[in-house]
């Protein structure tokens, strides 16, 4: 096929795509420029000026939302997401290649987690909490006990809503462990084990320098999909928002070009993660093929 | 990364050495978790849809009046509708018009990529970039058309520069035009990444085959790729219309707060501490996702295509 000419369809295709580009990045680069606007311009164009004025005003707090706060909240959990993202799904991944009682299950109920609707896992994760806080209540008045009696609630950062991210995270984390296994040469094991490894050295010297670019983007994903996650946050954290959820109260208040420069600084932050990924990602291969020259 | 999608039974055999012990401990922590925050969850949701509420306390109870509550005036009522039907009426029309315009512009371009892009690092960059901005933040691709379809916006101010409208045409935002634009503009990926997938897996001599055998472009394509790229396009059509279903914050923000979704129901009652309310909507909205994707599974007979 590849040698035949280039029909009239690639190049309707090909503008099709183009065209398709355009409607993926247009709008976010629309307000890339507008959030240079002048100090007096508006949330439309023309542009008023070009001033960083906007990113200044961001800068110094958006009135009562605590946005830097917020911003801070979501880099934490994302981090402790994407750690355990990893982790979590990379021994996953170990267990689904050998046999285990309930694989069938367990599967099923990892994409399950994808496709039952944020709301409801949302709602359950918070019905979850709210009916603990009760039983914590309820103990502490039934027993006197001193240590329990000024509760507040379970629910935060660290409990519901990083159990939250993680019903998210996980799946995805674990579908491409599953692509990444499916490539992976079982030999290298079986050569390190005849040399004498046990399964720990083998997992630590010879399975994960392997997979680490596959695992760079589990990383990737476990990050960005929690830095960004919003509705299964909704109903599972407590006071304190993460950034999307405050994002989301700012679209109704903020009339001003400072939601574009909070825009730009977020979409800017992920792609900076990305592209810190991408790097890490060949920098890991690039190591990889070298020390394959090496030892070959 | 690729989110190639495989299935256990298609893992390669791993060394049999170690036993099954130590599979069960490295599944423990993803099975726990799994359990705590999604099974248990759901269980509870189901449970507490049948308690008993007022303003002030919860008890638990086995009675259906939560259910009742959603089905108020549904039957007596007919034909007019219930709010109930109306508001999954107006969500059904959100996830129908979301799932054609996505399954189109998926289809095109994963076919595009996988057909007409011919080394594999131009394939994999183009990829990339329609994959990025999946890990950006949706709250900001929803604000970032504001400043394109508002009163003032780039297209008004276009269409008005042009003479194709008098005056600045309202319907571009907050309008149910803008909650499926936005729909199309942030799930489509989810559409495009497994159609792309198996047609990745299409076997390029069976193309060749349709050629040679005189069938033109268009045969080649009904009759040898649409049947194949069948598995991504059930996967991909799950997910879209899974995700459009359980919405409030799409419909939320480019619908001005004035539209009414499903999702959005539980969200307000939830807020409303009606808890048992909100889990008998959830309950039944999860009902009627699952009956969808049983009628795409049957529709396409993904077992038969896997």
């Amino acid at each position: 096929m590849s040698d035949r000419p280039r029909s009239p369809a690639f190049y309707a295709l090909a503008a099709f795509f183009a065209l398709f580009v355009a409607f993926l990045y247009g709008p976010t680069l629309t307000i890339l420029v507008l959030s240079f606007q002048g100090p007096q311009g508006g949330l439309t164009f023309p542009m008023n000026g070009v001033s960083t004025h906007w990113f200044g005003k961001l800068w110094a707090g958006l009135g009562i939302v605590d946005i830097w706060g917020a911003l801070w909240r979501s880099l934490r959990l994302g981090l402790v997401v994407m750690g355990l993202t990893v982790v979590i799904a990379f021994f996953a991944g170990l267990a689904f290649r050998k046999r285990f009682r309930g694989e069938g299950a367990l599967f099923t109920v990892a994409v399950a987690s994808l496709i039952v609707p944020s709301i409801v896992v949302s709602l359950g994760i918070g019905l979850e909490f709210r009916l603990l806080d009760e039983a914590v209540k309820w103990a502490a008045a039934e027993t006197g006990w001193g240590w329990l009696q000024d509760h507040g609630t379970l629910m935060g950062l660290y409990t519901s809503a990083l159990g939250a991210h993680l019903t998210w995270t996980l799946p995805f984390g674990l579908l491409i462990m599953f692509a990444v296994f499916n490539r992976f040469d079982p030999a290298y094991e079986e050569a390190a084990r005849d040399l004498g490894a046990t399964g720990a050295q083998t997992l630590r010297h010879v399975v994960v320098p392997i997979l680490g670019p596959s695992l760079v983007g589990v990383a990737l994903f476990g990050f960005t999909l929690s830095f960004d996650e919003l509705a299964r946050t909704s109903q599972a954290i407590g006071g304190r928002n993460t950034l999307p959820l405050e994002l989301q109260g700012l679209t109704t208040t903020v009339t001003t070009p400072e939601i574009y420069a909070l825009g730009t600084l977020t979409t800017g932050m992920s792609l900076a993660v990305i592209g810190l990924a991408l790097g890490a990602s060949l920098y890991l291969q690039r190591r990889k093929a070298k020390a394959g020259l090496r030892l070959g | 990364m690729d989110g190639t999608v495989a299935r256990p039974a298609t893992l390669a055999a791993a060394p049999p050495r170690r036993g099954r012990g130590t599979a069960l401990w490295q599944a423990a922590p993803f099975a726990l978790l799994f359990l705590l925050f999604f099974i248990l969850p759901l269980c509870l949701t189901v449970a507490v849809s049948f308690w008993h509420y007022d303003e002030y306390s919860l008890t638990p109870a086995f009675s259906l009046e939560n259910y009742q509550e959603v089905f108020e005036g549904c039957i007596d009522r007919l034909p007019s509708l219930c709010v109930t039907f109306a508001t999954y009426l107006s969500t059904l029309r959100f996830a129908l018009m979301a799932w054609v315009c996505t399954l189109v512009l998926g289809f095109g371009i994963a076919y595009f990529l996988a057909f007409h892009v011919r080394t594999v690092p131009v394939q994999m960059g183009l990829f990339l970039l329609c994959t990025v901005p999946f890990w950006t933040s949706n709250i900001i691709r929803m604000v970032a058309w504001v400043p394109l379809l508002g009163r003032n916006g780039l297209v008004n101010q276009g269409l008005q520069a042009v003479g194709l409208t008098k005056a600045p045409l309202d319907w571009l935002l907050y309008s149910e035009f803008s909650v499926v634009l936005a729909f199309v503009h942030l799930y489509t990926l989810f559409m495009m990444v497994p159609i792309f997938n198996s047609m990745a897996r299409i076997d390029r001599a069976l193309i060749e085959a349709a050629y040679d055998s005189g069938a033109t472009g268009w045969q080649t394509l009904w009759n040898v790729v649409v049947p194949l790229a069948k598995p991504g396009i059930a996967i991909g059509s799950i997910f879209v219309v899974t995700l459009v279903m359980g919405d409030f914050v799409t419909v939320g923000v480019m619908g001005g707060q004035q539209i009414a979704s499903v999702g959005k129901v539980i969200q307000v009652q939830m807020s409303a501490l009606q808890l048992p309310a909100a889990a008998a909507n959830a309950v039944v909205l999860l009902g009627a996702v699952m009956l969808m994707i049983v009628a795409m599974t049957r529709l396409i007979d993904l077992r038969k295509e896997l």
